[in-house]
């Protein structure tokens, strides 16, 4: 028997397995409808899996340029995303995030948040003073309406309830607060320079809106108004700045893996203390809309309310509301 | 272990398995990306639309989709909060529940899969699309589309932070049934099969055409009739010697 007919007949004894992976494919579309539900279905997959690999192998070598062949990849790549597909436990993963993962991500971010807190205090004053020394710079940092609001002894925030209902402002902010918070994090990008300019600008932004208001003797009003919120809406922009900080750094100082991995282990661990930052801002947006534009409370409440709300997210990013980690402490470099 | 060769024109993730087989994924580039981008859109668009349009109308208690005058919070929650969240939430929503798919992508024949080639993680799916504020950067997916058309494996930058690709479903190919027996080797099985498969969606000429000239090679001395029905009748009966 010459090679040219063994391989023919070999490739007839092939395509004669058909049904067998009509069969095999079916199954395991069945499985990706409603997953494993008996150890037999999953034992059932890893025998298809085995069975389309060795009959692929086959097709390859013998009727490569074939529909035969470009069925079986197909059902084979199908098979290969079945039996790698991860268990999926949603309520355990969501406890784990915040009981262990962002735990471990914030004492890995100490160092960037640090730094990142530095510089939006330094913005922050660099702002008041640049306003408090040249007040007309103000018009770099607010609106016409809002520097004329002031210099008649209005603040923007007054009467903010008559305009809107306290649902619509807060779904505003706490929307205006997720972008900016996601931006200053994908900004990172840009190796580190997206996410210092956003929180410089922020930080410049508040200081020179303090030291406008301040020359107007509006300082106390605005912050009365601030206090409440402000407290975890500052450390969230530090957070996400920190987050964007390690993006930024993985791409400049890339480890073993390469430039693409680091910045891709980078951005998938810090990315994980977003989660708490989203939380955090839409807490932040209901309190802006319901307490801080509301006259009838009084400062030593928003001031509760702001350091309460302050120690709940150091609570949860410490994992402490949600039982003892697991994670343990990193080691020293 | 995985890595990207090149297939032709298109690279390909060629993944690492257990079984000692490769798994070869066709990576999909800017021209899938960017169709299957347009069909979510428009989808998701004429879903928030929908909403916006029925949740007003039965706001306003008659078919006036026109915003209160004085704002409400009635009007903000039930008729503009939903229609922004289908607009905004759909591919992070979507992406998760139909493990690396959207309709869009699903249209197309595009899933998105891990370097290991299965479904990505849920923290890997909502990076890649939080990064779209970058590859939606200036306007019209500017960023993104420099980035796919520039990179070996031609991904934006949200796949790079994920570690994802966007690939080629594979499970639309189709086996036709083979026959065996009557043919002279494999690859003319394939030609009766998938001829029998089109056989309605060719041209009677074409048809008759193709059908001679795979019966002249399977059985060169035997005379061959002019009707088309006994042609595919002839088709059929090496068909049924095969599968028999």
């Amino acid at each position: 028997m010459s090679e040219a007919s063994r391989e023919e007949a070999l490739a007839r004894a092939l395509i004669q397995r058909a049904p067998l992976w009509r069969a095999a494919s079916a199954r395991l579309q069945r499985l990706a409808m409603g997953g494993a539900r008996e150890v037999t279905d999953a034992v059932q997959a890893v025998e298809d899996y085995r069975l389309l690999a060795r009959d692929l192998a086959s097709a390859r070598r013998l009727i490569p340029d074939s529909r035969t062949r470009e069925y079986l990849e197909a059902a084979y790549a199908e098979a290969h995303t079945q039996v790698h597909r991860s268990a999926s436990h949603p309520l355990y993963a969501l406890w784990s995030l915040f009981r262990d993962q962002i735990p471990q991500v914030v004492r890995e971010l100490r160092p960037y948040i640090a730094w990142v807190s530095v510089l939006f205090a330094l913005c922050g004053l660099a702002g008041f003073a640049l306003v408090h020394t040249y007040p007309e710079l103000i018009a770099l940092f607010a609106s016409p309406d809002m520097i004329a609001g002031v210099e008649r002894g209005e603040l923007w925030t007054e009467g903010l309830l008559s305009i809107a209902p306290a649902s619509v402002v807060s779904a505003q902010v706490f929307t205006n607060n997720i972008v900016v918070s996601l931006f200053a994090f994908c900004a990172g990008f840009l190796f580190g320079l997206g996410t210092f300019y956003i929180v410089a600008l922020n930080g410049l932004m508040l200081g020179a809106v303090f030291a406008f208001t301040a020359q107007h003797d509006l300082a106390g009003r605005l912050f009365s108004f601030i206090v409440a919120h402000g407290c975890v809406e500052v450390s969230v922009m530090c957070l996400s700045g920190a987050a964007g900080a390690a993006v930024g750094e993985a791409l400049i100082r890339p480890g073993a893996g390469g430039r693409s991995q680091s910045f891709q282990s980078a951005a998938l661990r810090s990315g994980k203390l977003l989660c708490a930052c989203v939380l955090l801002l839409i807490g932040c947006g209901l309190i802006e809309g319901y307490i801080s534009p509301d006259p009838d409370f009084p400062l030593w409440t928003r001031l509760t309310v702001g350091v309460g709300y302050w120690l709940f997210m150091v609570a949860l990013l410490k994992g402490w509301l949600f039982g003892k980690s697991r994670a343990p402490e990193p080691i020293p470099a | 272990m995985s890595s990207l060769e090149a297939s032709g024109s298109t690279p390909a993730l060629v993944i690492d398995s257990a079984t000692g087989v490769d798994v070869h994924l066709r990576v999909a580039g800017p021209g899938a990306r960017a169709a299957a981008f347009v069909l979510d859109w428009v989808i998701r668009l004429i879903l928030a639309m929908s909403w916006y349009v029925i949740a007003a109308a039965i706001y306003n208690r008659r078919l006036d989709i026109r915003a209160p005058l004085v704002p409400s919070a009635r009007w903000f929650v039930a008729v503009l909060v939903p229609s922004a969240a289908i607009y905004f939430l759909y591919h992070y929503v979507l992406e998760i529940a139909m493990r690396g798919r959207t309709p869009g992508k699903r249209m197309v024949g595009v899933r998105i899969v891990a370097r290991s080639g299965s479904t990505p993680s849920v923290g890997a799916l909502l990076a890649r699309n939080v990064f779209r504020l970058i590859d939606s950067f200036p306007f019209a997916y500017t960023v993104g589309l420099i980035s796919t058309l520039l990179t070996r494996d031609q991904v934006r930058i949200g796949d790079l932070a994920a570690g994802t690709f966007l690939v080629y479903e594979s499970a639309r190919a189709q086996l036709p049934a083979l026959p065996v027996a009557g043919v002279a080797n494999a690859a003319q099985a394939e030609l009766v099969g998938e001829l029998l498969q089109r056989w309605e969606q060719l041209a009677p000429e074409a048809r008759r055409r193709l059908a001679r000239r795979i019966l002249d090679t399977a059985a060169p001395d035997s005379s061959r009739p002019e009707d088309e029905g006994a042609l595919r009748g002839e088709l059929e009966r090496l068909m049924a010697a095969g599968t028999s």
